[in-house]
C-alpha cells in the first residue's frame, strides 16, 4: 500500500490549476453564486430549517426535490429573456419564515409543493442570471449546493432534541420574515 | 448561535480584507450588526425584553423574542419608507422606563398583554433602524445584520434572566429594572430638552 503511494506520487502529471482547461469553472461559479447570494441562500436554509422541523422524512424530500426544481427553472430561465426585478426573495423569506417561526404543521405534500415552487422561481432568476456567464454548469453547481445545504442543515435541525433548541430554530425564522418584510420596503424604496 | 454570529463577526473585523465590497455588502451587515449596540437606549430595551421574558417564563420566554423582530421590521419598513413616525426618540426612552418597571414589578400580565406592550415599543425601535441606513450600503444585509443583532440582545437579556430561579438571582434581577427604568427617565429627559 505504501508502495503504491509513494509510485503515485513519484509519477507527476499536469497540475490543473487553471479551471479553464478542466471545463470546471462554470461550475464552481455556480456554487459561489448561490453562497455569494443572501437572497437565495437565506431562502434555501430556511427552507432546511423548515424541512427539519418537519422530520427527516420531509427533510429527504427537499434534499432531492429542491435541486431539481431549481435546475428546471435555471433552464427555463436561460431560454427567455430577462425578467424586470421583482420581490421574489422577499416574498420567499415571508413565507419560510413565517412556517418556520410558526412552526407550522403543513402537509408533506403541500412542503413538497412549497420546496418545487421555491426552486423554480428561484431557480428561474438564477438562470436568466447566469444564461450569459456560467450556464447550465453554474446551474449543475448550483444543484450540488443545494444539495449539500439542504442536507447537512435539515440534518442538523433533526437531530436536536432539546425543546429550547427548536426555540432557536423558530427565532431564527422570525429574523427571516422580518429581513422579508424590509426588502419589500426597500423594494418599494427603490421603485419610488 | 449568538456565539457563531460573534465569531463571524471576529473574521469579518479586517475589513482592509474586502477586496471587493461592490455595492457595500459586507460594510452593510457589519453596519447593521453594530446600529443596535450603537444606542444605550437600544441595548437596555432589547435586554430588558429578554429579562422580563425569562422573568414570565414559558411561553412568553420564546414568544417575545420571536415576535419581536416580526413587529419591529413592520417599523422599519415604515422608517425606510418615510413614513413619519412622531415621538420616536420618546418612544424608545419609554421602551426602557416601562420595560424596566414590568422587570422591577416581576408584573404578569396576560401573554396577549405583554405581547401588545412589546410589539408596540417594536415599532419605534424598527422605526429608528430602518430610518438610519448609512449611504451606499446593502440593504438587505444592513437589515438581516441589525434583526440579527436585535435577537441576540434579546438572548443575552434571557440568558441573564435565567438567573431568576435564584432568590438572589430574583433581586439581582428587580434592581436591574431599576437601573433601566432609571436609564429610561434619563433618555426621555434628553429626548425632550
Amino acid at each position: 500500500m505504501l508502495a503504491a503511494i509513494i509510485a503515485v506520487l513519484c509519477c507527476p502529471s499536469y497540475a490543473v490549476a487553471h479551471l479553464v482547461t478542466t471545463g470546471m469553472g462554470p461550475v464552481y461559479d455556480g456554487i459561489g453564486h448561490l453562497l455569494m447570494t443572501p437572497e437565495d441562500l437565506v431562502a434555501v436554509l430556511a427552507l432546511a430549517l423548515y424541512a427539519g422541523l418537519r422530520g427527516a422524512v420531509t427533510g429527504r424530500r427537499t434534499m432531492f426535490l429542491l435541486p431539481l426544481a431549481w435546475l428546471a427553472g435555471g433552464i427555463a430561465g436561460s431560454m427567455m429573456g430577462s425578467l424586470p426585478a421583482l420581490p421574489v426573495p422577499a416574498l420567499s423569506f415571508l413565507v419560510l419564515g413565517t412556517l418556520v417561526a410558526a412552526d407550522l404543521n403543513m402537509p408533506d405534500d403541500a412542503i413538497s409543493v412549497l420546496a418545487i415552487v421555491i426552486g423554480l422561481v428561484h431557480g428561474f432568476f438564477n438562470g436568466s442570471t447566469l444564461k450569459e456567464g456560467a450556464g447550465v454548469l453554474g446551474l449543475l453547481g448550483i444543484m450540488v449546493m443545494l444539495f449539500i445545504l439542504i442536507a447537512l442543515a435539515s440534518a442538523l435541525i433533526v437531530s436536536l432534541k432539546k425543546p429550547w433548541t427548536r426555540i432557536v430554530v423558530r427565532v431564527a425564522g422570525s429574523w427571516v420574515f422580518a429581513s422579508g418584510l424590509l426588502m419589500i420596503g426597500w423594494f418599494i424604496r427603490g421603485v419610488r | 448561535m449568538c456565539l457563531i454570529l460573534l465569531l463571524a463577526v471576529n473574521i469579518f473585523l479586517p475589513l482592509s480584507a474586502f477586496a471587493h465590497v461592490e455595492r457595500g455588502q459586507a460594510a452593510g451587515f457589519l453596519s447593521g450588526l453594530q446600529h443596535p449596540w450603537s444606542g444605550l437606549d437600544h441595548v437596555l430595551a432589547m435586554i430588558a425584553v429578554g429579562l422580563w421574558g425569562a422573568q414570565l417564563g414559558n411561553p412568553a420566554m420564546w414568544l417575545l423574542p420571536v415576535t419581536f423582530p416580526m413587529v419591529m421590521s413592520i417599523g422599519a419598513m415604515m422608517g425606510l419608507l418615510g413614513m413619519p413616525l412622531p415621538g420616536i426618540e420618546i418612544g424608545i426612552a419609554l421602551s426602557a422606563i416601562l420595560l424596566g418597571i414590568m422587570v422591577l414589578g416581576e408584573v404578569r400580565p396576560k401573554l396577549i398583554i405583554a405581547a401588545l406592550l412589546v410589539g408596540f415599543f417594536a415599532i419605534f425601535h424598527g422605526h429608528a433602524h430602518g430610518s438610519e441606513l448609512p449611504a451606499g450600503q446593502s440593504g438587505l444585509l444592513y437589515s438581516m445584520g441589525f434583526v440579527i443583532a436585535t435577537g441576540c440582545l434579546h438572548g443575552i437579556g434571557i440568558t441573564i434572566g435565567l438567573i431568576h430561579r435564584w432568590p438572589t438571582g430574583r433581586l439581582a434581577l428587580r434592581i436591574a429594572g431599576v437601573f433601566i427604568a432609571v436609564m429610561g427617565v434619563t433618555f426621555l429627559w434628553r429626548a425632550l430638552a
